[in-house]
């Protein structure tokens, strides 16, 4: 890390704080992932790692290498645009495949649109456990 | 100018991409910009329907309650991700009746709700103007279709309709 | 002084960042439906895109930006044909 060696230390304490942050988000998430127990929760648990968990990362990245070489250096700014547009687009994409496979099986816990419909604006599903067929 | 320029914003966005992926130099500049304007009119082949903003300023205010939204949920969804040996919230699916029709409006609300930690849009049938979203924690809020239409959707209105 | 706490900074956002992947590549073989595998492959996309990331900052070099950006184009267009795949059973109609 010789390359680092004349940062003043204030912005080497930023750096390091954003990119704890950034990385221990991304862990959370993905622990997320392995222990909420149905899919329709662990959507939800990528997107600590994609908001914040690369934002975090990608600000350190961009303090980093503008105070290394003496100019703004923006072009993380690119990755993070484009992860805030696609991430959402994805997500929404698997929600509704998977909406759709569990309508095709009939499975109970997820609701049809005209169910929904008919009880608006309420809550549909209450229920800590969404009952998956084991099977894939 | 609509001539010239048929997209004036993709046109910028595409400059601006150029600019960062190469570095600011005049040769990169006039290229980017030829490669805009290349670019912008061949999507007008394409005829996309064209988004109209209707107040600019409202723009920096949504992105602020964005921003400080997105912030607070991913602090309440590593709470329970972390919370007691297995954690076991109540989620479930949230109909919302929806006034706005305009489809870039409907892109940014699909965009805004997924891209927060917590909710995530599942559905939208235009016909029966009704929105189905799955929330990991239902009962942190009293009413989660007022808190969609009152914090987002009125201000997206605001802007594109 | 600054050198030594960005090596342990990157150092510990590294393991975070592995012990990240471990958790998306143990639900990638766990399942139990194949959405949950495409959601973990999405997840470890992420992942290995800000991994190299850090990679940049432990080196110095900005190398490291393009590949992390293709990783991110990759992940995106990846994600969209399986979960296509998903509901209808082909990605070209």
């Amino acid at each position: 890390m010789s390359h680092a060696a004349n940062l003043p230390l204030w912005a080497a304490l930023l750096v390091a704080l954003l990119l704890v942050l950034g990385s221990g988000l991304t862990l959370l998430g993905a622990i997320g992932l392995v222990r909420l127990d149905s899919f329709y929760k662990r959507v939800h648990s990528p997107t600590l790692g994609t908001t914040w968990g690369t934002g975090g990362i990608l600000l350190g990245s961009m303090l980093f290498f503008s105070m290394i070489e003496g100019r703004p250096v923006l072009h993380e700014l690119l990755i993070a645009v484009f992860v805030t547009v696609t991430t959402p687009v994805t997500l929404m994409l698997l929600a509704r495949a998977a909406l759709y496979r569990d309508r095709m099986e009939k499975n109970p816990e997820v609701p049809t649109f005209t169910a929904v419909a008919e009880r608006s604006s309420e809550v549909v599903v209450k229920g800590t456990k969404n009952g998956e067929p084991e099977k894939s | 100018m609509t001539r010239v320029l048929p997209y004036p914003l993709l046109a910028a966005s595409l400059l601006a991409m150029w600019l960062l992926l190469n570095g600011f130099t005049p040769g990169h500049l006039l290229l980017g910009a030829v490669i805009a304007l290349v670019a912008s009119h061949m999507m007008s082949a394409l005829q996309p329907s064209k988004p109209r903003l209707r107040r600019w300023t409202r723009i920096a205010h949504l992105m602020g309650i964005v921003f400080v939204d997105i912030l607070r949920s991913n602090i309440a969804v590593a709470r329970i991700v972390l919370g007691g040996k297995n954690p076991q919230v109540v989620s479930g699916f949230v109909a919302i009746p929806l006034e706005m029709r305009d489809p870039t409006g409907l892109a940014f609300l699909a965009c805004i709700i997924t891209s927060t930690p917590g909710t995530a849009w599942v559905e939208y049938r235009s016909a029966d103007d009704l929105l189905l979203i799955h929330v990991l924690d239902v009962v942190s809020e009293d009413s989660w279709s007022d808190l969609i239409k009152n914090r987002y959707e009125a201000l997206l209105m605001e802007i594109f309709e | 002084m600054s050198a030594a706490i960005l090596l342990w900074a990157v150092t510990i956002s590294q393991i975070f960042l592995a012990l990240a992947a471990l958790c998306c590549g143990f639900r990638l073989f766990r399942g139990p439906r194949a959405q949950d595998r495409v959601l973990a492959l999405d997840a470890l996309y992420v992942c290995a895109m800000l991994m190299l990331l850090t990679f940049g900052i432990r080196t110095g070099s900005t190398l490291y930006f393009e590949a992390a950006l293709v990783i991110a184009l990759l992940g995106f267009v990846s994600t969209s044909a399986l979960a296509k795949f998903l509901m209808r059973g082909e990605v070209i109609e």
